[in-house]
């Protein structure tokens, strides 16, 4: 077994780091142990996520689409109505993507699978547990996001290089989601409190102009909307779709960093609460 | 202990204590283990083994007091301190979603170990723990005692200092009991420290070399398992059945009987140097149990003794 144990190894020299206590700069072990697990067995959720964006820029955007005809998009052009709800349908995908992730699955694998716990016992920190998880989340937004603006592109909606953007900005938007969701579900204990997540993510969803333009909706409610996270993401990635870029744009990229920033910053907090307690 | 170790404790603990709210779930206990050593916490459901485990392990902050593991503190030092030590936690925590050798090559990653290193170290702890065959088999499809089998290799994939190991054989039959002693008996031989918790007086004697007994926190007495029952009970006992309604009843009858008398709700324990001498006293009073037995004192009468009750209730 273990080769005989001297005197000097049972010295530590207590080297101190930034975060030393909470991080061992070892997310990527994490991320491992996340694809190794996908592999064998999460796979079909992940090709679920994939197709539900898809039927429905089928459905709205070429059916219901037949029957609207042509929109104003941003910047003023006329635009079809598929062309505008697909960039919406990727934000919503990515939120959803990232969201799963974030909540359904941290949250069985903090209470059922004690995984965590055991990934605690080891070198790892609560922040190399954050990162590596919120990093998974992102890797499958980005994968949702590459194939959802492929079928885009097959479908004739791609009208501008810009729209290629749209990629790396729907993973700034799972980024978001994800690291909020993972804050959020640290302090949810039952299935039940779980059902608040589907509860505000399809209203969200619905209205957040991702089918129809936010200039339908009276005054209060359209600050209401605007305050929503889904919303600045739609925005964000039509802006993109159509290259048409304004002062707006980057508010809604800062909505979006200020979002990652803070999620991060209370998920590592919770995590530390209840795994380090 | 091997001679080539130093005579500093690996693990010191000074008046440590961790409190939920009002409740002192470990309340001021102070210890000290030297490297090499099997060092047990023997006590209750609930009497703070676990707790302290955990702190030890730098995932449960304490309260108040000190602890030094490896010279560090777990608060300051998470990561670095828990690099070398090996936890075996009371209920396992394998990964389902990973298979049986899967499970100890990404627990082997999360301590930053290379893929070089860990591919002939997980296939030599599936032969330690008897598991070469399921190497490719699903977590859920293992008996018990297989998982608490794959639990234990898995703890030992960055050859740790220091194992700490939480009610290592609760729920085995005896026989995956034995294999897991000599195993673990191997590891105390190649200079592991082990620090491990248990309410099997058996598995305490069996393993280690000194002990604390633990109830509500406290330690009440500490010493090697030979020098406790020494202390705190007689060299033999005597155990009487008179049947549940008679035991209490017949108690005030054997007054006087032995050094010590100790009434159970299933029987009556006489404490002897001479058990056999003992019984012939209890017969020579008229009196007879439905069943008799001596035995030799066990920690269980330790603890007994020191607390009141006894260690399985």
């Amino acid at each position: 077994m273990t080769n005989s144990l001297s005197v000097e190894d049972y010295r530590l020299t207590g080297r101190t780091r930034a975060l030393g206590a909470l991080y061992s700069r070892n997310a990527r072990a994490v991320i491992a142990r996340g694809l190794r697990a996908t592999k064998s067995s999460n796979w079909m959720v992940m090709v679920s996520g994939f197709f539900e964006p898809v039927l429905y820029l089928l459905s709205m955007g070429v059916g219901l689409g037949a029957l609207v005809g042509t929109v104003t998009g941003p910047g003023g052009s006329e635009i079809s109505y598929a062309a505008y709800i697909a960039p919406a349908l990727l934000a919503v995908s990515a939120m959803n993507g990232a969201v799963y992730d974030s909540t359904w699955n941290v949250f069985f694998k903090m209470n059922f699978a004690k995984l965590y716990q055991g990934m605690l016992s080891t070198s790892l920190g609560p922040l190399d547990v954050a990162i590596g998880e919120i990093f998974l989340a992102l890797l499958r937004g980005a994968l949702y996001a590459t194939g959802f603006t492929a079928v885009m592109g097959v479908m004739g909606l791609i009208t501008t290089p810009w729209a290629l953007l749209m990629i790396p900005a729907s993973v700034l938007i799972a980024f978001g989601f994800a690291a909020f969701g993972m804050a959020i579900t640290s302090y949810m204990k039952t299935f039940q409190q779980m059902e608040w997540v589907n509860f505000v993510m399809l209203p969200m969803f619905l209205f957040s102009a991702t089918f129809y333009p936010l200039s339908v909706y009276p005054q209060p409610i359209q600050v209401f909307i605007q305050a929503l996270p889904l919303w600045h993401g739609v925005e964000l990635l039509r802006q993109i779709s159509a290259g048409v870029f304004t002062a707006a744009t980057g508010v809604h990229v800062l909505y979006y960093a200020a979002m990652i920033v803070i999620g991060v910053v209370l998920t590592t907090g919770r995590l530390r609460a209840l795994f380090l307690k | 202990m091997p001679p080539n170790l130093t005579a500093e404790p690996v693990i010191a603990a000074r008046a440590l204590s961790k409190h939920y709210g009002d409740f002192a779930a470990v309340d001021g206990i102070s210890f000290e283990v030297p490297a090499g050593e099997a060092f047990g916490l023997l006590g209750p459901n609930g009497a703070g083994k676990s707790t302290t485990m955990k702190m030890i392990g730098g995932v449960s902050q304490r309260t108040s007091g000190e602890l030094s593991i490896l010279g560090l503190d777990p608060e300051q030092h998470g990561p670095e301190v828990r690099a070398h030590l090996g936890v075996v936690p009371q209920q396992d925590n394998l990964d389902e979603e990973l298979r049986v050798r899967d499970n100890l090559l990404v627990y082997g990653r999360y301590f930053g170990l290379p893929m070089s290193y860990l591919k002939p170290k997980a296939d030599e702890l599936l032969e330690f723990a008897q598991l070469t065959e399921k190497a490719g088999a699903k977590v859920d499809s293992l008996s018990g005692g297989m998982k608490r089998r794959l639990t234990i290799a898995r703890s030992l994939i960055n050859e740790p200092k220091i194992l700490l190991l939480d009610e290592p054989t609760t729920g085995l039959d005896p026989q995956a009991r034995h294999i897991l002693w000599d195993r673990l008996f191997r590891l105390k031989e190649s200079g592991v420290t082990l620090i491990l918790t248990t309410h099997y007086m058996d598995e305490a004697e069996q393993l280690c070399d000194r002990l604390v007994v633990v109830d509500k926190g406290r330690i009440m007495a500490e010493g090697s398992p030979a020098t406790l029952i020494r202390e705190h009970s007689t060299r033999e006992v005597l155990e009487l059945r008179f049947g549940s309604e008679r035991n209490t009843t017949v108690a005030a009858d054997l007054e006087g009987i032995g050094e010590r008398l100790e009434t159970l709700p299933d029987r009556v324990l006489i404490y002897a140097a001479d058990g056999e001498a003992a019984l012939e006293q209890v017969s020579a009073r008229g009196l007879h149990p439905i069943t008799s037995l001596v035995r030799r004192s066990s920690l269980e009468d330790v603890f007994l003794r020191l607390t009141g009750r006894s260690l399985v209730d």
